[in-house]
């Protein structure tokens, strides 16, 4: 019975998930073009990637430096947002609902807006710099500033963790707190000493689902930069892209695609292995 | 009074930073819709945000260069179909995880959470060239086919967790009055269910409406072309103008519907949300 209610995801992680990948490792060991049969088979592509693949190099480097980045940041927005929502101070409702409104409205109608707002010259980011008495950089239209643009726009897609985090801290019991007070201990003891661990699996968790996500980034680079300024923006997911469906090399693309999921991998691992120092369940606390 | 004082102080500090980010948070759609709402000598006044007076024309224009409702007609029928896809399928095989007892069950549920963490690219080239032998490419198949598969892991978790959160007795009841698996699970669980199938529901259309990258591959002829991909190519068309309403006017529509849905069902998005980051 169990089977029969679990069948058609059976299939479909067969039919979209497990044979695809299959077929895709055994794609990356060969120059398959999609047209006719492969002609070789064997490490080709993988020694040119990490031999000879100057795109390979950039392309990583600005993916790792995006989810370096961005996942922390993300994750320090999110939790001030989501302390300052709990605060029970009025307008509380209002506010959530706002700064989740980003997260939703993800599209590429807010990336062009963003590219629009993000003109050095008459871009209204600036203008309202200028204001201050700032002179903005010229943000996507700059080496130097182009990735950073990106990732801080990204910040305010943080909704989703913002909400987990506020639904975490609700749900710490309100004695805990108490029970600090008696001891005298300050606003910035109980946040360290409190807050911090108990949302830890909270945290954990968003910090995991923000990787996968951000390691994957591709949408914005590809219609706000094109991966310019000089490839400044040019992450995996855009070489990745290219190469598979501009240039038709699906052995090669195969090859980067399987790298990309190793690295996830491999970075997930990190994770998992570092949570036992700082992640508490519930159990362990009382 | 001392201490109320300084609540009071608090308070207001707290209030001033929540309003300058959610100032933050507004802009860009603000200045999109301010903009869209502007005539082409307004635009030219960048320094200023709000139109005055505000037009429709950018409105008018940009529907007339574009495609738009046909983009939304194919992008809402991509939506309907993945939802009703994901719903049936997601549903049944969340009941399956949540309410029997078989050997293997814990490991393919960790099978179905690790799915999460492949990247969309590792499966993309071997389902497009499955596709496209298939002479799907260029359909919205590939597109709402895998929904029905109950592919969605994030929304067979969540209903799992919904379904587990039901007591047993309502399934031993129906087997006493010789209710099949199949009638518990219309007849008992799934009219219990409805707040979580509406928030897979909220999810999956919000998922379709901003996907990009799988309309992208799969979409190539502007007649399938879904409101992300239309908005795109009408950016190509427009965006190099100094007038940039009518393109900022169809980013408005586009946005538009997210905003309906998201105010008439804002507590649905929030609970779906919660639900999955706490009891995980």
């Amino acid at each position: 019975m169990f089977y029969l209610f679990i069948a058609p995801w059976i299939i479909g992680f067969c039919a979209f998930t497990f044979f695809p990948m299959l077929f895709s490792l055994v794609t990356s060991f060969t120059d398959w073009s999609g047209l006719g049969l492969p002609t070789k088979f064997g490490l080709d592509n993988y020694i040119q990637i990490f031999t000879a693949d100057k795109s390979f190099v950039t392309a990583l480097k600005n993916t790792l430096v995006y989810v370096g980045v961005s996942v922390p940041l993300n994750m320090t927005v999110s939790v001030i947002l989501a302390v300052l929502l709990n605060q029970r101070m009025p307008g509380t409702n209002f506010f959530r609902a706002v700064f989740y409104l980003p997260t939703i409205c993800t599209g590429v109608a807010l990336y062009i807006a963003w590219m629009y707002l993000y003109n050095g010259d008459t871009g209204y980011i600036n203008v309202l710099l200028s204001k201050i008495g700032i002179e903005g950089p010229r943000w996507l239209a700059d080496y130097k500033t182009a990735l950073p643009s990106i990732i801080l726009m990204d910040m305010f897609g943080c909704g989703t963790s913002m909400t987990i985090v506020l639904a975490g801290l609700q749900d710490i019991p309100k004695d805990y707190y108490e029970a600090c007070e008696l001891d005298g201990a300050s606003g910035l003891q109980k946040f360290v000493h409190i807050t911090i661990p108990m949302l830890s699996p909270v945290l954990f968790f968003n910090i995991l689902m923000a990787i996968i996500k951000s390691v994957q980034i591709f949408t914005q680079p590809y219609v706000m930069t094109e991966g310019g300024p000089a490839r400044a923006t040019f992450v995996y997911g855009l070489y990745l892209y290219n190469t598979a469906f501009s240039y038709t090399k699906f052995g090669y693309a195969s090859a980067l695609a399987w790298i990309l999921f190793v690295i996830l991998i491999a970075i997930s691992l990190v994770v998992f292995g570092t949570s036992k120092f700082w992640v508490f369940y519930r159990e362990e606390v009382d | 009074m001392k201490t109320s004082q300084r609540k009071r102080i608090e308070i207001i500090i707290g209030e001033a930073v929540l309003i300058f980010f959610a100032f933050l948070f507004l802009l860009p759609i603000l200045w999109m819709f301010c903009t869209s709402l502007k005539s082409s000598g307004q635009i030219a006044e960048y320094k200023q945000l709000f139109p005055n007076p505000a037009t429709v024309r950018s409105y008018i224009e940009g529907f007339a260069g574009g495609q738009f409702g046909l983009y939304i007609r194919n992008t809402v029928f991509i939506g309907v179909m993945c939802v009703i896809g994901t719903v049936s399928s997601c549903s049944l095989v969340a009941f399956g995880f949540a309410k029997f007892k078989a050997k293997g069950k814990n490991f393919l549920f960790m099978v179905l959470l690790a799915t999460m963490m492949v990247p969309q690219t590792v499966t993309l080239i071997p389902s497009y060239m499955l596709y496209s032998k298939l002479g799907w490419v260029n359909t919205f198949i590939p597109l709402i086919l895998p929904a029905f598969f109950a592919t969605s892991a994030f929304n067979v978790f969540l209903l799992r967790q919904f379904f587990a959160g039901l007591p047993n007795e309502l399934a031993e009841a129906g087997r006493i009055d010789g209710c099949s698996w199949f009638g518990i699970f219309m007849r008992i669980y799934i009219p219990n269910t409805k707040p979580a199938l509406l928030v897979v529901t909220i999810n999956q259309l919000v998922y379709v409406w901003n996907d990009y990258m799988a309309p992208l591959i799969y979409l190539g002829k502007p007649d399938k072309f879904t409101v992300a991909l239309g908005l795109n190519m009408f950016k190509a068309q427009y965006g190099g103008a100094m007038d940039v309403g009518p393109l900022m006017a169809m980013a408005c529509l586009t946005v538009a519907p997210l905003l309906v849905l998201y105010v008439c069902f804002q507590k649905y998005f929030v609970e779906g949300i919660a639900t999955s980051g706490i009891k995980g």
